[in-house]
Parts: structure tokens; sequence; C-alpha cells
């Protein structure tokens, strides 16, 4: 932001600006250079600040009307659904919101792993996005708890005595996370707290994951470095807003539907049975987008190594800026990567799947092989094929012809390669 | 031509930004609609008050919609003091005759119309209530006096179902 | 805009096989036309008022529906009973208020802020008089269990006689469609079980048909409103869409000419 030099028009503009700079703030952030080529897996970011802004502002208006008490928390949710103006509509936009919400996020992820977007010097940012992507399964746990049916009880129960795998103070952690002996009304209390702080954090880390991403500037299809702003760039407003707009637009139509036509199909019907401490529902899974990771925690036959399975499957995408190897950032000049980032995709898709069925028989192998892949993936594959990868030659600049025999290639490839240096 | 160009530019830029701004406008209005009353708060049915047991002289305070009412069974020495007012003398004129339909009793909401505190039975300049937050005097009828409040105190609607029952609401 | 259509292939696909793995128990449950599916479902009126009568006729005995009250009854897109209908059928109800200036519980009739009377006093007391089987409250039951309304409707004409080499205990019935096939509630309809005013007969399904939804509308009392109001916004957003979408065009064409 320091290479931007910005003098407001009006003298009232420049009175206010040389105290308090947000007029250079927004002039950089629409003036912003972006690489023209971002196809609409890049639009996913501006979707996800969407979903963040609508579950705020959802969730600031279903505090108003909640109760977080166990004995009036189910009914003080019925009473949205049914007295409260337009409380089903914000109820249901929340609820399916944050299916919405991962669905935005994993998409983004997987953008990032296509197209190298981790890679130097981006790596900060990466770690940012990871932190915010922990924070949100947190929020969406404690947010599934609050209404207090058998699902979010016996969730809560679960997930809070994965803890109690730790040794020595495990059980003492599980107590105290509780503040009982089990699952109760001072939980639920302090879960709805926590629900209620984590998003204002994941709204701040997002401010940073913006900020550290305006200084190396937007990765691209093409994952060569390029000179900004210049032909190969575009003023953030109006071009990118008005293409994020319409793939927004887009996504908000599927979201939509889920709201007004489908808005309990991605939750479980036992939640809406009140909890009950003395009966566990027959098939206990958690939201659609934990699956993969449950999956993992129950492939592994041992207690505490399940949770540091589970753990280390998120963890270790921290890593994942020093564990590819490769200079080349985008897939598209990766052919063997390509193949691997889609048998990846698969094996997640997989790992969602088996989470779904009860852990027995088949499905239970499945998931062993599917958890073995994905840390091999990470561990084995990304390493060695840094090395051993033979790549295609990149591009000169973006507004190049991508393939096909252009005259400088070859010149793009070196030069490429002394960029990276 | 190259005008003509810009102008269906400009239509189709303004035709956006319109619907769009709709689309918030619809937006937006279930998020502050849904802190007006909900749907049980306002079919919350009217209360029914047993006065059988009062005496004259005597007020009582009951609860309707979460505000204090005030039933008081007036004497005849207050009633003739009520009617007696004469109308110059009153800040939001008002005769006790629409005030209290059946003069002996007399029933109002018990908040003062300056910034709605609860005043106090048979205190004040007036013989009738006094408000301890700014000091506003209202006589026997509920009627300002003297002080702040802009306004007599309010008479629900309210009526009674038989001799002993008053119905507020 | 090929990736684009790309991505939005690949979310739907993903977002039905979910959905498809989700109802990962499927059962064959009986079928019938429900007035309220599709994108512009309403209730069946006619329905709702009889099914509120079987409500209370049959089920209000031992089930409860604590989450509504009496006004509901004539609230548009329910029942729609008129005020003066809906009145009746609350002051019809003895109400336990108090405590009254004695200090002492009373009962009253109804009124329309009043919600559904229970039939027990508590779950433990509801337990008691059922042989320890507590039967649930019904005003989510449909959107509580897997199958909704399709479930209810086919557990109700589910009743059989258990196959050969199940044995149950007593009171304890066999029922095709329960989890398990076992159930402690005995068949709660039979033909002319209730004499319906409008003059429809009432056989089993026709019954169990306009019991499952107002069943259904008591769960979700909104759902006329929603979709009409998903009608709305989904036209809106394409509309939207699609002028955004020229915009788009519009604005892109300043660089693609340059380039």
């Amino acid at each position: 932001m320091s290479d931007h030099n910005y003098t407001p028009e009006t003298k009232i503009g420049k009175w206010f600006n040389d105290r308090l700079p947000l007029l250079t703030l927004a002039n950089h952030l629409t003036d912003y250079p972006t690489p023209k080529n971002l196809n609409y897996w890049w639009t996913f970011g501006g979707i996800l600040t969407f979903c963040l802004i609508t579950q705020i502002v959802t969730g600031l208006t279903l505090a108003m009307h909640y109760i977080a008490h166990a004995d009036m928390a189910f009914e003080s949710v019925e009473h949205i659904m049914r007295d409260v103006n337009y409380g089903w509509l914000i109820r249901y936009i929340h609820a399916n919101g944050a299916s919405m919400f991962f669905l935005a996020v994993y998409i983004h992820i997987f953008r990032s792993l296509f197209y190298g977007s981790y890679k130097s010097p981006r790596e900060i940012i990466w770690i940012i996005g990871i932190i915010i992507y922990l924070l949100m399964m947190a929020a969406a746990f404690m947010g599934y708890v609050l209404p207090w049916g058998q699902m979010s009880f016996w969730g809560a129960t679960v997930i809070t005595n994965l803890f109690s795998a730790i040794p020595l103070v495990g059980e003492g952690i599980v107590t105290w996370l509780w503040g009982g002996y089990s699952v109760d009304n001072p939980t639920l209390t302090r879960f709805f707290t926590l629900h209620y702080l984590i998003p204002f954090l994941i709204l701040g880390l997002v401010v940073l994951h913006i900020w550290a991403l305006h200084v190396p500037g937007n990765n691209n299809p093409v994952g060569i470095d390029i000179k900004k702003p210049s032909k190969d760039t575009v003023p953030f407003h109006p071009y990118i807003v008005i293409k994020d707009g319409f793939a927004l637009l887009m996504f908000m139509i599927v979201f939509a539907f889920f709201v007004f036509y489908t808005p309990n199909i991605l939750g479980h019907a036992d939640n809406y049975i009140e909890a009950d401490p003395l009966v566990t529902p027959a098939h206990i899974v958690p939201e659609w987008y934990l699956l993969p990771f449950y999956a993992i925690l129950r492939s592994v036959p041992d207690k505490l190594l399940g949770v540091v399975a589970m753990l280390s499957a998120i963890l270790i995408l921290a890593a994942l800026p020093w564990l590819d190897t490769s200079k080349i950032r985008s897939a598209v000049f990766r052919p063997l990567y390509r193949q691997f980032y889609w048998i990846l995709v698969a094996d997640v898709l997989i790992l969602g799947y088996v989470g779904a069925m009860p852990a027995e028989g088949l499905y239970l192998l499945i998931a062993r092989v599917a958890t073995a892949y994905y840390f091999l993936h990470f561990l084995v594959i990304l390493p060695f094929l840094g090395f051993r990868e033979k790549t295609i030659p990149l591009p000169l600049s973006i507004t190049d012809p991508v393939l096909g025999g252009s005259p400088n290639f070859a010149t793009a490839k070196n030069k490429e390669e002394s960029v990276i240096k | 031509m190259a005008e003509k160009k810009t102008k269906r530019r400009d239509f189709l830029f303004t035709a956006t930004y319109a619907v769009g701004a709709v689309g918030v406008g619809a937006v937006v209005w279930p998020m502050i609609d849904q802190m007006n009353p909900d749907a049980s708060v306002k079919a919350l049915a009217s209360t029914e008050v047993d006065v059988s047991s009062m005496d004259p002289g005597k007020t009582i305070t009951v609860l309707w919609r979460g505000k204090p009412v005030f039933i008081r069974r007036r004497t005849q020495e207050e009633i003739a003091e009520a009617k007696s007012v004469k109308m110059d003398e009153l800040k939001d004129p008002e005769k006790d005759e629409e005030r209290a339909k059946n003069p002996e009793w007399l029933v109002m909401l018990g908040v003062c119309t300056h910034l709605g505190c609860v005043p106090l039975d048979q205190k004040g300049d007036y013989n009738g209530w006094f408000c301890p937050c700014h000091g506003s005097h209202y006589d026997i009828s509920g009627r300002i006096r003297k002080g702040p409040a802009p306004t007599n105190m309010e008479v629900p609607k309210y009526e009674f179902v038989n001799a002993n029952t008053i119905k507020i609401g | 805009m090929k990736i684009f259509c790309k991505i939005f292939t690949a979310i739907i696909i993903v977002l039905i096989s979910l959905s498809n793995s989700y109802a990962a128990e499927k059962v064959n449950y009986l079928k019938t036309n429900w007035s309220f599916k599709g994108l512009f479902g309403k209730f069946d009126r006619g329905a709702l008022q009889r099914g509120y009568q079987v409500y209370t006729e049959v089920c209000s005995s031992c089930h409860s529906m604590k989450y509504l009250s009496y006004r509901n009854l004539s609230e548009q897109g329910g029942p729609e009973f008129t005020v003066a209908q809906a009145k009746v059928i609350a002051a019809s109800f003895e109400v336990k208020d108090g405590p009254n200036a004695d200090g002492e519980m009373f009962t009253r009739p109804g009124k329309l802020s009043d919600k559904f009377v229970m039939p027990y006093e508590n779950i433990k007391a509801a337990q008691a008089a059922n042989g320890g089987a507590y039967p649930p409250d019904m005003s989510v039951l449909v959107k509580a269990r897997g199958g909704g309304v399709d479930y209810i409707y086919s557990l109700l004409q589910g009743y059989d006689d258990p196959p050969v080499g199940i044995t149950l205990d007593e009171g304890v019935y066999y029922n095709k469609y329960m989890y398990g096939n076992k159930i402690k509630m005995a068949s709660p309809l039979s033909d002319g079980l209730v004499e319906y005013s409008d003059g429809t007969i009432a056989t089993v399904e026709q019954m169990s048909k306009d019991v499952t939804t107002f069943l259904m509308w008591a769960a979700e009392p909104h759902l006329e409103a929603r979709h009409q109001m998903g009608f709305k916004a989904i036209v809106y957003l394409i509309i939207l869409t699609i002028l955004v979408y020229f915009s788009m065009k519009k604005i892109w064409s300043r660089i693609e000419t340059e380039v």
C-alpha cells in the first residue's frame, strides 16, 4: 500500500484524509490492480465475505430472540420459527448459510490447491486462511449445539469428549469445558458466548487475510508473477466487482433454493427432538462439512491417535507451502500434479461419504485407505513431485497465448525461473 | 451513434442499480421487522380484574401489557373535585366525564407522560398523583396540572364485563 | 462462462449426492399426493381442518402439541378457521391459570392466546400412563422423523399382524414402517372413527392423510409464505443476475477492445 500516492480532490477530503487516510484506503481498494485473467474460481473470496456478513447479521438478529438456557433454548427456537416476524426466514438463512459458507470455503481452498496460491510469497495469507477455517469449524459446531436438539446435545458430548483423549489432563479439561459432569446448561451458555464471539475474530482475520493478499497481489490461473499495474491487470472496481457480483448472484440462487424449498435437507431430523441425556440417537453424524475429518477420526482404532490424526489432517495444511517443493504454482503447467490433485479431491469426497456411513465393514476399510492416502499426498507425493515432475513451459505474460507453438516459450520458462529465484 | 450507445449503457447500469437497490431494501426489511412485537406478544389477551373487594378511596395497580394500570374507586368528594376543575386551568383540557365514564371508577395507565416513570398515589399538590422522576403533578382525574409532562395520563380501552369485573384491553 | 457452468454443475452434483447420502436408509413409504409439495405448494384447507379434528379427537388424548396456540388455527396459511370458530374451539378447553389474588391456581375456558392444552402434566406423567413410552410431542414431529410426512402417513397405516417368528410383548404392536418394527402405540385409526362435518368419508387412509397434513402445517406453519416468497426471491435474483451479466459484458468490453 506504500506505493500508493493519492490526493483527494476536495479540500475537505484532503483535510480528512491527512488525519485519517480512509480515502486513500478506499482508493487503494477500488484501484487495486487485479490480474485480468482471473476465472470464476476466484470469485469465491467475495462470496465468502458475503457469507460471513450474512451469518453475522442473521446471527445478531437471532440472538435477540434466542434464549441460551437448557430448559428454554429449544422452545425459543420454535418461538423464532413460529412467532417472530420473519423469524423462520432469518433462522433458515442462518442454518443453511453455515452450509453455504463451508461449500464456498472448500471451493476457495481447493482453488488455492490447484493454482498453488499458497506458495511464496503468499504463505501468510494461506496460514491465516487455515486459522479462519479452524475458527469456522469451531463456530459451526457451537452454533449447532444452540438449538438444544438431540444432535446438538450428542454432538456436543462426542466432540468435547475428544479432549479426554489427552493423557493425564484430558478428563479435567473435559469437565472444565462442560462446567459440570456432563453437557448441560453451563456448557450451553458458554458455547453461546463463544459462538457469538468467534465470527468477529474471523472478521478481524479476514481483514488481515485481505491485507496480506494486497501486498504481493493476487495469484492467477497462469501462476506467474505479473507487473502491477500493467496491461495484464485491471482495476478492482468496476471489473472485478461486477464479475464477483455476477458470481455471487448465481451463488445466491442456489442459496435461496435451499432456504425456501429444502431448508432442512442439510440438517438432521433428530435435531428437531429436544435434547434428552438418557437417549442417544441411533445414527449420529456431524454436519456434512465435518464428515471427512470425522471419517479420519473413526478410521484410527486408538482414541488418542484418532484425535491426533484428525487434528493433523487440518494442521498439515498449514505446512503445505513448505511440503510442496515445486516452483511452479499453477497446476495448468504441472501435468502430474494435476492428476494427483484430482485424486485428492476424490479422496476427500470419499472420506466425506464414508464419514456419513456406519463405521463398520467395507466402509471402515475404505476410510482407512482414504485416510492413508490423504496423508500420503501431503507428506510424500507433494515433496517428491516438486523434484521429479517435468513441467510445461510457462508463458511470458498472461496476455500471451498460454498454449500452442508460441516462439517465446523457451524464454518464458527462463524468465519464470529467474523470477522465482 | 456514439451518443445513443452511451445512453443505452447508462440505462443498463441504472436498471441494474435500481433492481439491486430494491433487493437490498427487501432484505433489510425483515431484519428490521423482526424487532417489532411478535405474533405471541400481539395476541396477548386482555386482562380481567375483579374489583368487588375495593372500597371507595382505594387504588389498585394491575399489570397489563407489561405496564401498570391504576384502578381507583373514587370517593364522592374526589368526584366532585375532579368535576369542578375549569377547563382553562388545564394544560391538556379534558373533562372528567370523558376520562371516567362511570365517575366512581378511574382506570388509566399508570405511566407518566413525561418519560414513562410510574407516578406515586395520593401525592403532589393536587391530591392525585405525583411523578418522583421529574416532578409532574396530576389531579384526581389523572390530568397533568404542574410539571414537565405534556399530557394527561392515558385512559386505556376498558369495559365493565359485569358489576364486579373490569376488562382492560 | 464455460468454467462457470462447470462450477455450477459441480456444486449441484455434490449437493445432490450429499442429500442422497444423508437419506442412507431408504424405505419404500406409502405414496400419496401432498398438495404442499413443489414450488407453489399450498395446504389443503379442508384437509387441515379435518386433520385438526382427527388430532383433537384421537391423538390429543396422549400426544401434546405444546408449541401451538389456539390463535394459530385462525392464522393465514393454516387451517384458517374464522376467528370466531377459533375462539369457540379455544373456549372448549379448560386451561389452568393462576395464581389468582388468593394465591391459588384455577381453571378457566381457553383463550386464543393459550397454548394447546397438554394431555399430561409432564413427561414422567405421560410415561407412567403409557407403559413407560413417552408419546412424543407432535408440534415438530414431521421434521423430527427422517421420512417426514411419508413416514407418518405410512406408519398410521402400517399396522399388521407380526410375521412368523416375531413375538411381541404385551402392549407392543407390529408396524411395517416403524424403526425396528415394534411400536408401543396401538393402531390409532379405524374406519369411521371420527365423523367429518364436511361429509368426507373417514377412511383410515383419508384420516391418515388429513392428520399428516395437519402435522406438516403444525411443524412448518409458514410453509405457504415461504414458498411464495421463495418464488419471488428466485425470480428476482434471476432478473438481477441477467442485468448484472449484461452490465459485466459491457464493462469488460472496454478492455477486450484494448487487448
